[in-house]
């Protein structure tokens, strides 16, 4: 299955985390840790790593993994099972509940972090043997409509060009794309672009974020509003003569139909402008700049996949590059930017309900192929139910069975609260996990399976450029942890399946995915790996990366379309009109704002695995909301105090930041938080249900919210070796720190119950620090010279930070000094704070950054040189030009310059 | 001629008003010092020192004679002033002829309370109060006598320390139950007393004195519940007594003390007295700083300056080595105040400071003292704590860290 190469060398693989797909060196030590690099032979990162990347060893711990096969007992306790017991337990409840209830009551639910075997067999089981269609993944909620959008343009999911077009392209269009914290990576490509060939770079988003920061210009549009930029952008490419006549003939259809609908959307400058938000010279000047550069590359993530309109967005995006045809040439292309380190590869397998297998779909000549080639009679004949209408089958109890792996779409899902509920109403609910906690581990699973985690699986995932790369073990496999693959086979040979999932390597399912690909293919499909559908197990082994398609006896394909050949029926694209820009939602008096979420730039999805590091945990610790301040004043809110968020769906509390970054009338909250680490911050639960008509991607970025602000008395943190149960009445937030896990807190009880509630969880060597009259009290419980625990509450006005006590906190032998002056909060001498961090990858904190900035450091480049601050991933360097800017220093020094 | 000046007493409090007056009347007095104790006066406080062996005794003296000498002071040590002729103005000296004065001041100290318990006659029962008592506990120490004493205020902590360091086994008997309780609050008295047992001093608290048994000899101590330790001496330091019998057999009015005025004179023109023989405003201090601040208000007077001497804000300070305590004002909080509070046993730390009306009101500090004189400043000057109230608790240094920032 797996095996470790014992001189322990550096292995090269492949990033868990976003889409990108950056190459990574991992060395490992021997003992389960690992030093990690960026592979400087990979060509989607060439030797870089973003923060989140560069602190993949400090994830490698073994807390909080799930190590054995575990069972419900009848007390409702999870308890250690034996493999063959826990097997055969979901064998014989699945076959039963499918022999009672068909096909239809069963369903898996997938990752875009499951490998490209793991999904290939999963896909493989329920669609071709179970009989049901009902596989989807949570890439539903992330680029679905990107899917929707490329199959009805193309007619394949197909993405054109490559990473090699950021780096040539003379205009970078971001459409709801936060690349800079969310595609760091490939963020630094297109900067790196800026500064040596003078790109121009676009950024149009409701949300003037990091990414927006460094645009040429910035695009404010109003939320949803997306298609109609682009509609007046096609109409204007067509009344300046910009349009690719020519392609527009041979190689598409629908032209004409989508330019006069385009007309009545947005039908010029001023039309876009009163539709978006935006004043008539931004619209004019990204026309003029679109217009008049042959290579751009329009690049699209969440803020448009993430919509109910998603697919229109698209096509609405993809109009404008068939029309010009800009599209599969050297720097000139439509880009889906995925947001899974194998969403790709998901899709490859076909492992969501509206895909069949192979880039093939529930037509039925094609279903006919794949039944013939998995010799499966009981093949799925129809689309399945994709994810939002999958759990709202669950909840009323039409699937019965559900198998979730590698995602926690307890906390994910739009309207979460109710997906969680949905879980619990399961007869029979499998979950392939790697941590003993999360939410969706929380909702009452039957079984738990321990699936390999990464670093120890073996296999291949691709990125957003079509480029198949291996992630490969350089771990020890932990317990009794195996690959998703071969639990799926298990459950398949118990089933009756066994010929059809007798694999005894990633490989060997590799290789059977590949031929499916060439499966009378001559063309017909644009994923085909045929070339590899015999590859050895060695050279399996030593895959380096490569993009696809490999037609077996072609090499050499990059690009597509440049030519047409697009894989309709008529091998023409399709122009698609979209309908007009409408959110699904009303605002209305009780919800006069619109919720939007999205990511933080040190944090992945539910934080799993970012979630344990300290260094990735000490950026922004707290889930927050952010407030446009003319909306802060208007509700009531201050900037670092607490507000209460509500929509028709839930209710969360997070911290508020008043920025004038947030458009007016918007909120915007991250995704992250679960209730595994903090009390009430599930954003998804706030989340609308209401979804895409073709991607079936829910509509997770306008949801009508209210807000209001939430008062506490009492502030403060506490810090411990061992996750802590806070009391019920606490807010909390909680973050890895060095030596264990910090949490944020606020409340309003009395600070004697904290006192209560400190004694029953520490040790008897107490320290205690009360002033109750002031309402401080701190204390603290140490073990063999180290803090074990502590705990600081103090007024909510004037709490103070939690930084001296996480250096203090990370101490092995405390001197007698430190622990005295540990609960004044104050640095011991010569112990200076540096702040909160604001480089991850080399942990430089805000205080020690704004010292050099005071010290003259002018440019982020200088305070590189002088603390290496954003000199690896660079995804901090928007920030310290904000310090920079905030302190006045730079703005001086560039005066000085023009000046000289 | 200068006009004579008599003080009777030679202890710390005299010594103190020699050294102010000196700075302030020079040559305006003849000053005589006449004094029971056979020896140059010394520094009481560190008798303990000396019986811990952490001090030599010579080392204790306050003055070397020359010292005295170089003011004009007529010392007469091993004196016993037998009586004061206050209208004629002279003192009788056992032995020796009457030493007139044209003023007088009283600085007779204190004696040892001594229980009045059936025994406490017996050989081998003694007190803790001068050189000659630490000289009697260094023997029974150097030959491991086990040795009880009665008391567990800061004398007594402070003799079962010395004996203790010594070498002898010592059990220490508190009535109370728990020590320094006019200091202390239960938790503070309570790290004492783990901190005490751990230099070696068993500690029995609510230990009532019955009697003292023995034939001849001190044998056992038995205890009012029927309890009984084993002893081969006992130490009285239970509490001090002013020595106000020379007063008051000259008609000076006394109470629990000389009765003094803010001037430190006693009912009687030109006679004054100072120190833990003197009661002012109802107080008898029982501690060296209010004597010294009596001492320096007396030599105002003395020069012919207006002075007034307004009673002491008193501090408590153990002095055990290794086991810092400290106590001053009010330490125990009320109704009307607050009290803030560290802790950290295990680092055999307690700290409390008590604010009322914004202002710091006492302070009990036990392991971590370094803070001491600045609160007792504070608790003095009564200025409002407002601005240093956060960081206070972690001293002074924390706090103006904090007030700069």
């Amino acid at each position: 299955m797996t095996s470790v190469d014992p001189a322990l060398r550096a292995i090269s693989t492949t990033c868990p985390y976003c889409g990108v797909g950056c190459g990574v060196l991992a060395t490992p030590d021997g003992s389960g840790a690992a030093a990690i690099s960026g592979d400087p032979a990979h060509p989607a990162n060439f030797g870089r790593l973003c923060s989140k990347g560069s602190a993949l060893g400090e994830t490698l711990g073994l807390e909080n993994r799930l190590l054995y096969p575990m069972i419900r007992c009848s007390n409702g306790a999870m308890e250690r099972i034996a493999w063959t017991d826990a097997l055969d337990n979901v064998a014989h409840r699945l076959a039963h509940i499918v022999a009672r209830d068909g096909p239809g009551a069963v369903a898996f639910y997938l990752s875009g972090q499951l490998l490209t075997e793991d999904y290939y067999v999963a896909n493989k089981l329920m669609k071709g043997f179970i009989g049901s269609p009902n596989v989807d993944t949570n890439s539903r909620l992330c680029m679905a409509s990107s899917v929707a959008g490329h199959r009805r343009a193309f007619g394949a999911d197909t993405v054109p060009g490559t990473y090699e077009d950021l780096d040539e392209a003379d205009l970078l269009v971001l459409v709801g794309s936060n690349a800079a914290w969310c595609h760091p990576i490939l963020f630094q490509r297109m900067m790196a672009n800026k500064q040596q060939r003078g790109a121009q770079i676009v950024v149009i988003d409701p949300r003037k974020t990091d990414t927006a920061e460094a645009a040429d210009l910035f695009l404010g549009v109003k939320p949803g509003t997306d298609a109609a930029l682009f509609a007046g952008l096609l109409v204007h490419l067509a009344e300046n003569n910009v349009l690719d006549c020519d392609y527009i003939e041979h190689h598409t259809s629908g032209f004409d139909e989508a330019l006069a609908h385009a007309r009545g959307l947005a039908g010029g400058v001023t039309a876009t402008a009163l539709a978006t938000g935006l004043s008539e010279q931004e619209v004019a000047a990204f026309f003029r700049l679109f217009a008049a550069t042959p290579r751009v590359v329009t690049l699209y993530s969440q803020g448009v996949n993430q919509s109910a309109q998603g697919t229109d967005k698209v096509n609405a995006i993809l109009n404008c590059h068939l029309a010009t045809g800009r599209i599969g040439k050297i720097g000139a292309s439509p880009f889906s930017l995925t947001g899974q380190p194998n969403a790709m590869g998901g899709r490859e397998v076909g492992g969501l309900a509206n895909q069949l297998a192979a880039h093939m779909n529930f037509t039925p000549p094609e279903i006919d192929r794949v039944r013939r080639f998995w010799q499966a009679p009981r093949i799925a004949t129809h689309e399945g139910l994709k994810a939002v209408q999958m759990f709202e089958a669950i909840g009323r109890g039409e699937i019965k069975a559900l198998w979730v792996m590698g995602t926690n779409p307890a906390v994910s899902l739009p309207e979460a609260d109710a997906a969680r509920r949905a879980l619990r109403k399961l007869e029979l609910l499998v979950i392939s996990e790697n941590v003993l906690s999360n939410d969706t581990v929380a909702a009452g699973p039957h079984v738990l399976f321990p699936a390999l985690a990464w670093g120890e699986k073996s296999g291949t995932v691709t990125n957003s450029e079509r480029r198949i790369s291996r992630q490969r073990a350089f771990l020890p496999v932990p317990g009794e942890a195996r690959p998703d693959w071969w639990i799926v086979s298990e459950i398949a040979k118990r089933l009756g399946f066994g010929a059809a999932f007798d694999y005894g390597s990633a490989a060997a399912i590799f290789r059977e995915h590949a031929a499916l690909s060439a499966f009378e293919n001559n063309g017909s499909r644009d994923f085909d790996i045929g070339a590899l559908s015999d590859v050895s197990d060695e050279a399996f082994g030593a895959l380096t990366p490569m993009l696809w398609p490999q037609r077996a006896g072609e090499t050499g394909q990059q690009r597509f379309f440049a030519g047409g050949e697009f894989f309709t029926g008529d091998r023409k694209a399709r122009f698609v009109a979209p309908e007009p820009p409408m959110l699904r939602t009303e605002i209305h008096e009780g919800r006069p704002l619109r919720l939007n979420t999205g990511r933080i730039r040190d944090q992945w999805h539910t934080m799993t695995r970012t979630g344990t590091s300290a260094r990735l945990g000490s950026h922004l610790p707290e889930p927050f909301v952010e407030v446009h301040p003319d909306d802060a004043a208007r509700y009531g809110l201050a900037d670092g105090s607490f507000a209460r968020i509500t929509t028709d769906h839930g209710q969360c509390t997070l911290k508020v930041v008043v920025t004038a970054k947030q458009q007016r009338g918007m909120l915007f909250a991250p995704i992250h938080w679960s209730q595994a680490n903090a009390s009430a911050a599930r954003v998804g639960a706030l989340v609308a249900p209401l979804t895409d008509p073709f991607s079936g991607q829910p509509e997770a970025k306008a949801t009508p919210a209210s807000i209001a602000p939430y008062n506490y008395v009492f502030r403060g943190f506490a810090l411990s070796r061992k996750p802590l149960s806070l009391p019920d009445h606490a807010w909390w937030a909680r973050a890895a720190i060095g030596g264990g896990l910090g949490y944020l807190i606020a409340d309003n009880a009395d600070l004697k119950d904290w006192s209560s509630w400190l004694r029953s969880v520490a040790g008897d060597e107490l320290a205690e620090y009360s002033d109750f009259g002031d309402g401080v009290y701190r204390a603290a419980s140490f073990a063999d010279g180290a803090i074990e625990t502590c705990l600081f509450l103090g007024p909510a006005r004037d709490a103070g930070d939690w930084e001296v006590a996480k250096e203090l906190f990370a101490v092995a032998a405390l001197t007698d000094e430190q622990r005295r002056l540990l609960l004044s909060g104050k640095p011991v001498q010569g112990l200076a704070s540096t702040g909160p961090i604001v480089c991850a990858c080399f942990g430089v904190g805000r205080t020690t950054i704004s010292e050099t900035i005071a010290a003259g450091a002018g440019s982020a480049a200088e305070i590189g040189a002088r603390l290496k601050a954003g000199t690896n991933c660079g995804s901090c360097i928007p920030e310290l030009k904000r310090l920079i800017a905030q302190s006045g220093i730079g703005h001086k020094h560039g005066k000085l310059a023009e000046a000289s | 001629m200068s006009e004579s000046l008599v003080i009777v007493g030679n202890g710390m409090a005299a010594a103190r008003l020699v050294d102010e007056l000196a700075r302030v009347a020079l040559g305006r007095y003849a000053i005589a010092v006449i004094g029971d104790e056979p020896r140059l006066a010394y520094n009481r406080v560190l008798l303990s020192s000396v019986l811990a062996g952490e001090t030599a005794s010579h080392e204790i003296e306050l003055r070397p004679a020359s010292w005295w000498r170089d003011r004009g002071v007529t010392l007469k040590y091993g004196c016993a002033v037998s009586e004061i002729d206050v209208g004629r103005r002279e003192l009788k000296i056992a032995g020796e002829e009457s030493v007139g004065f044209s003023k007088l001041v009283l600085a007779t100290g204190s004696s040892p309370l001594r229980l009045d318990v059936p025994g406490a006659g017996l050989s081998g029962v003694s007190s803790f109060r001068d050189s000659r008592d630490v000289d009697l506990l260094l023997a029974l120490a150097a030959a491991k006598k086990r040795v009880v004493v009665i008391g567990g205020g800061l004398l007594g902590l402070e003799a079962a320390y010395g004996v203790a360091k010594a070498g002898a086994p010592v059990t220490l008997l508190h009535l109370m139950d728990r020590l320094m309780e006019r200091q202390l609050d239960a938790p503070a008295a309570a790290l004492l007393k783990s901190l005490v047992e751990k230099k070696g001093i068993d500690v029995l608290l609510n230990a009532n004195t019955a009697r003292i048994l023995g034939q001849s000899r001190a044998e056992a101590v038995e205890l009012a519940d029927g309890r009984q330790i084993d002893a081969d001496a006992v130490i009285f330091a239970a509490g001090i007594r002013p020595n106000v019998a020379l007063a008051k057999e000259a008609g000076i009015a006394v109470n629990r003390g000389i009765v003094v005025d803010d001037r430190l004179q006693t009912g009687t023109d030109d006679i004054f007295a100072l120190g833990e023989c003197a009661e002012h405003r109802g107080i008898c201090y029982g501690l060296v700083e209010p004597a010294y601040e009596q001492a320096k208000a007396l030599a105002q007077h003395l020069a012919g300056r207006s002075a007034a001497y307004q009673g002491s804000v008193v501090a408590t300070n153990l002095k055990v080595s290794g086991v810092n305590v400290f106590s001053a004002g009010e330490f125990l909080a009320t109704d009307r105040s607050e009290a803030i509070v560290f802790s950290d046993v295990r680092r055999g730390t307690y700290k409390k400071l008590v604010i009322e009306n914004g202002r710091l009101a006492g302070a009990v500090l036990v392991g971590d003292t370094a803070d001491g004189r600045w609160y007792l400043e504070l608790i003095r000057n009564r200025e409002n704590i407002a601005g240093v109230r956060r960081d206070m608790m972690f001293g002074r240094a924390a706090a103006s860290l904090a007030a700069a920032a």
